[in-house]
């Protein structure tokens, strides 16, 4: 080992960021969610690996060879199945990091390039997860793919142009098939090169924790092994319990029935929804049913979406407040919920019928999304008055215990974040 | 997918009861919709044509009756007796439009016949090869590893011989078709592992011919097409009753009734949608005995690690 | 996780060995999926079987079929090709096992043995085939995969040394019955299982 690390120090680095690593030590079940998703970004990759042996992304064969999958290969069922759900348990999990991290102001100074980094995986995530629902080539893959590219009409002159680069035709077809099949492979690997950033990044800075206050002894951090290893490893033990219970029992839940219908180039379902996770865009994209000024609906929509990504890369300056975490904030804590009622609230308008009140719900939605950031977190930043800060992780620690007296396994329990 | 979300909703609202009022607003409208589409299920008045205006119809005008089926649940399997009938209906009455693509005749063995019935079944159908050293294309008597052949050569052959409406294949028909549970009934169907939209539709479907339609839908029919408030996209589908009492001989003495027929039939779609489905169930008890034992494990290593440490 | 090396482990030591044996052993069975997905699948498997019709092969003709991915040889061999083969000293062959998947693995590489199928028991002598019902015309019939066992080229007919098969590839030499004679090949070419399931008709698989 010696006469490895003194030529590539590889076990160092190995025992530096994953052994000896200081985390803080009031660290809770939110943040255990980075792990996990580092294990569902492996076995997604490991999973689409092996199915790409049996898949066909030939426009002709390859809804076939899905259900090849599913029927004949030994475990494919199985494979294709976490393959699918997993997908959606990688976005809840990446949802609730992005909220823990909106939550404990993990977004501010000095960590604004690892918030970035995340939201660039995040994006790419997207990107990945909407070409590989395109590749079993149903009637949900094929219009998903129809909609979805057709943003790009949106800009004026260059708009058309971008769509046929992108498809590879006039429409939706066997080249759009296999580019995508092409890129969904490349995406992941892609995803893992920025995750390593992340955690690079995250290795600098340290880690926030749920006082917000910064590190400033040893005392207040443990050894990232075993402590932080065996909690994170219980955490997702118990995230791929419920993973489990989806993929086993109910593995159709969070799909579409019209995806197992054949793609149809002439005959549109009647009712397009995206996949779940995408269904808050969707909302914030079809709010927009009205011209604003020399923009028309129709890219007034595609930018609202697009700029619901966008801001979070100006998050970190958006917030002016001196407090890192959300807990002693008092008034900004009701914002924050209400930002999460919002975004789930988007979710389920997406999945409505654009008819009724329904678009003008989303526009009222919409538009909290967007004062929220804009207005709620450069204002009440200046305004609020946080409650007072501990002096150190420590001093928050043991007056909590003191206070409450919970034996020290229980006290991490998942209510304290909020 | 559309499902999760409001699930969330409802679990957000109790973890925020600073949220309030942006929980009324929330709220509401969803009370009023689930009422409404519940209206629109129960009363087959056609709740679109008093609406009026642009508001679209909500389709089927009626939810299917949710039945028991042996495969529901965690400990689901198949009824073998009740799928050897389902082949019957199949094979003597839908087969004469439907094609059934992706299943072979060697899967038919999870039906519980041999290999030697699966032989002589399949020899029943002729089915295309070739080319032979001539050049030919022949036909020959099916052998377990071919699948059972469509009845037209293609869609436009299919839809032209029934007056523009192409029979779909039925191969995954179960995993295909299935009524929107509506809020809340789905955030509950994560605890009842709902799973059986398919073959429910499929049964309500079949059993849901021979009603009078309202005067207003009645008027508005197609030619050609045929009431059916269970109907998914319309309130009349191109399918005429394909089943009546009797049509089908059982030899196990069940009931010859179109109700038995559509269970049968709609429980072998599912098998032949979903032909692992038993199996995934079993192992996915494995695993989750499993995964509970394993993080019991490692809760207690946890507080073990953790038990000197305050935090 | 450290296991001390103390003679009687206490309850901590068993709750970490429990939780470490647990983890090992779900690792290992998840990782199973994902090496058996590669092993043949369901409709692979299910093709494993072929009819091929051989009433217009005449003598001295043959046709190739395709099973497993892999071209059978069907040869209608003449009189004097079977002659040929039989007159082979058995010390003269390379490799002295029919290689016949019809037959056990020792059973001795005589032109009868190569040209036997299924149903007919092996008994090592010239006369097994006959004494089970099956016609002697059967023995023009060699049946084989025909897959050089050198490096898996596929031989070219009625050509090289011995009259039978040339590996072209790196040049083997194999006689009228399918035996591998001279070149780098180690074996027989492979008879498949197979048995006439009437008068014309060959099932292999």
């Amino acid at each position: 080992m010696q006469w490895l690390d003194a030529r590539l120090p590889l076990p160092r680095l190995v025992y530096d960021s994953f052994v000896a690593y200081p985390v803080p030590r009031n660290l809770n079940y939110a943040y255990t969610f980075g792990g996990i998703l580092a294990l569902f970004l492996v076995l997604q990759i490991l999973t689409g690996v092996v199915l790409a042996m049996h898949y066909a992304a030939n426009s002709a064969i390859a809804f076939d060879s899905v259900e090849k999958i599913m029927r004949d290969v030994n475990w494919g069922w199985m494979l294709r199945y976490m393959h699918a759900n997993g997908a959606s348990f990688f976005f809840v999990a990446v949802y609730i990091h992005i909220f823990r991290g909106l939550y404990y102001g993990s977004y501010k100074a000095p960590r604004e390039i690892l918030w970035i980094l995340g939201v660039i995986i995040f994006l790419l995530m997207m990107a990945t997860a909407f070409m590989g629902y395109v590749l079993p080539w149903g009637q949900m893959s094929f219009w998903g793919a129809t909609v979805i590219t057709g943003f790009f009409t949106a800009f004026p002159l260059i708009g058309d142009p971008i769509q046929q680069l992108l498809l590879g035709g006039f429409a939706v077809d066997n080249a759009t098939l296999n580019r995508f099949f092409s890129l969904h492979y490349l995406l992941p690997f892609m995803i893992a090169g920025v995750v390593i950033l992340h955690v690079w990044a995250l290795h600098v800075t340290g880690q926030t924790n749920p006082t917000g206050v910064e590190v400033k002894s040893s005392k207040d951090t443990v050894p990232f092994s075993p402590h932080a290893t065996v909690k994170d490893g219980f955490a997702m033990v118990v995230f791929l319990i419920i993973f489990a219970y989806m993929l086993f029992y109910m593995p159709n839940y969070l799909g579409h029935p019209d995806n197992y219908v054949e793609a149809n180039p002439l005959k549109t379902p009647s009712h397009i929804v995206p996949e779940w996770y995408f269904l808050p865009f969707y909302a914030m994209l079809r709010a927009i049913t009205f011209n604003i000024g020399p923009i028309d609906s129709k890219l007034g929509g595609v930018l609202v979406m697009f700029g619901s990504i966008l801001v979070l890369f100006f998050l970190p300056w958006l917030d002016t407040s001196r407090v890192r975490s959300t807990a002693f904030r008092p008034v900004y804590k009701i914002f924050f919920w209400i930002m999460v009622v919002d975004c789930i609230f988007l979710g389920w308008l997406g999945s409505r019928p654009a008819e009724g009140i329904y678009p003008t719900l989303a526009l009222i939605g919409t538009i909290y999304y967007f004062g929220h950031f804009l207005i709620v977190l450069p204002v009440l930043g200046l305004v609020e008055t946080p409650r007072r800060l501990p002096g150190s992780i420590t001093e928050a620690v043991l007056a909590r215990n003191a206070g409450g007296g919970t034996p020290a396994g229980a006290a991490a329990a998942p209510e304290t974040k909020g | 997918m559309r499902k999760l979300l409001p699930a969330l909703l409802a679990a957000g609202l109790a973890f925020a009861p600073l949220s309030f009022a942006q929980a009324q607003d929330g709220q509401g409208p969803t009370e009023n919709t689930a009422s409404e589409e519940a209206a629109a299920g129960q009363d087959a008045s056609a709740e679109a044509a008093e609406e009026g205006h642009a508001e679209t119809p909500h389709y089927p005008l009626r939810h299917p009756e949710q039945l028991n089926w042996s495969f529901a649940g965690p400990f689901g399997h198949w009824d073998v007796a009740q799928l050897q009938r389902g082949l019957k209906v199949y094979k003597e009455v839908c087969s004469a439009c439907h094609g059934m693509r992706l299943v072979a005749f060697r899967n038919l063995e999870a039906l519980g016949y041999s290999e030697a019935q699966v032989k002589a079944f399949a020899a029943e159908y002729t089915v295309q090869d070739g080319p032979n050293g001539d050049g030919e294309m022949f036909e020959r008597p099916g052998i377990p590893s071919d699948y059972f052949p469509s009845p037209f050569p293609n869609t436009a052959a299919a839809a032209a011989a029934n007056g523009g409406a192409a029979p779909p294949d039925l191969s995954l028909i179960a995993k295909a078709r299935a009524v929107e549970r509506g809020f809340p009934t789905f955030v509950f169907d994560l605890g009842t592992q709902y799973q059986e939209a398919g073959p429910d539709y499929i049964h309500a479907l079949l059993t849901g011919y021979d009603q009078e339609p309202p005067q207003a839908i009645a008027e508005s029919l197609q030619p050609g097409t045929y009431y059916n408030p269970y109907f998914i996209s319309g309130p009349a589908l191109a399918m005429p009753p394909p089943i009546g009492d009797d049509q089908v001989e059982y030899p196990d003495g069940s009931p010859q009734t179109v109700d038995q027929y559509s269970r049968d039939v709609a429980a072998f779609m599912m098998w032949a949608a979903e032909p692992h489905l038993a199996e995934r169930k079993a192992t996915g008890f494995v695993v989750m005995i499993f995964l509970v034992v394993f993080a019991g494990l490692l809760f207690a290593v946890k507080r073990r690690v953790w038990a000197g440490t305050a935090h | 996780m450290s296991v001390h090396d103390t003679a009687e482990p206490n309850r901590r030591d068993f709750l970490y060995i429990a939780t470490g044996a647990a983890g090992a052993v779900g690792a290992a069975a998840a990782i199973w999926p994902f090496i058996d997905q590669m092993n043949p699948d369901a409709a692979t498997l299910a093709l494993a079987e072929i009819d091929v019709d051989v009433s217009q092969v005449a003598e001295g003709q043959s046709i190739t079929a395709k099973w497993r991915g892999k071209p059978i040889f069907i040869r209608h061999r003449t009189a004097q090709e079977v002659e040929e083969a039989k007159s082979v000293n058995l010390d003269d062959l390379k490799d002295p096992v029919a290689r016949n998947a019809n037959l056990p693995a020792d059973a001795p590489a005589t032109d009868a043995n190569r040209a036997t199928g299924g149903g007919a028991q092996p008994s090592g002598g010239e006369g097994a085939a006959a004494a089970d019902g099956m016609s002697p015309a059967r023995e023009q019939w060699l049946i084989m995969v025909g897959v050089c066992t050198h490096l898996g080229c596929i031989p070219l007919g009625t050509s090289g040394d011995y009259d039978g098969w040339f590996c072209p590839c790196h040049g083997s030499h194999y006689d009228t019955a399918g035996r591998i004679r001279q070149g780098p090949a180690p074996e027989n070419m492979a008879i498949p299982p197979y048995a006439f399931t009437t008068d014309t008709n060959i099932r292999i698989g």
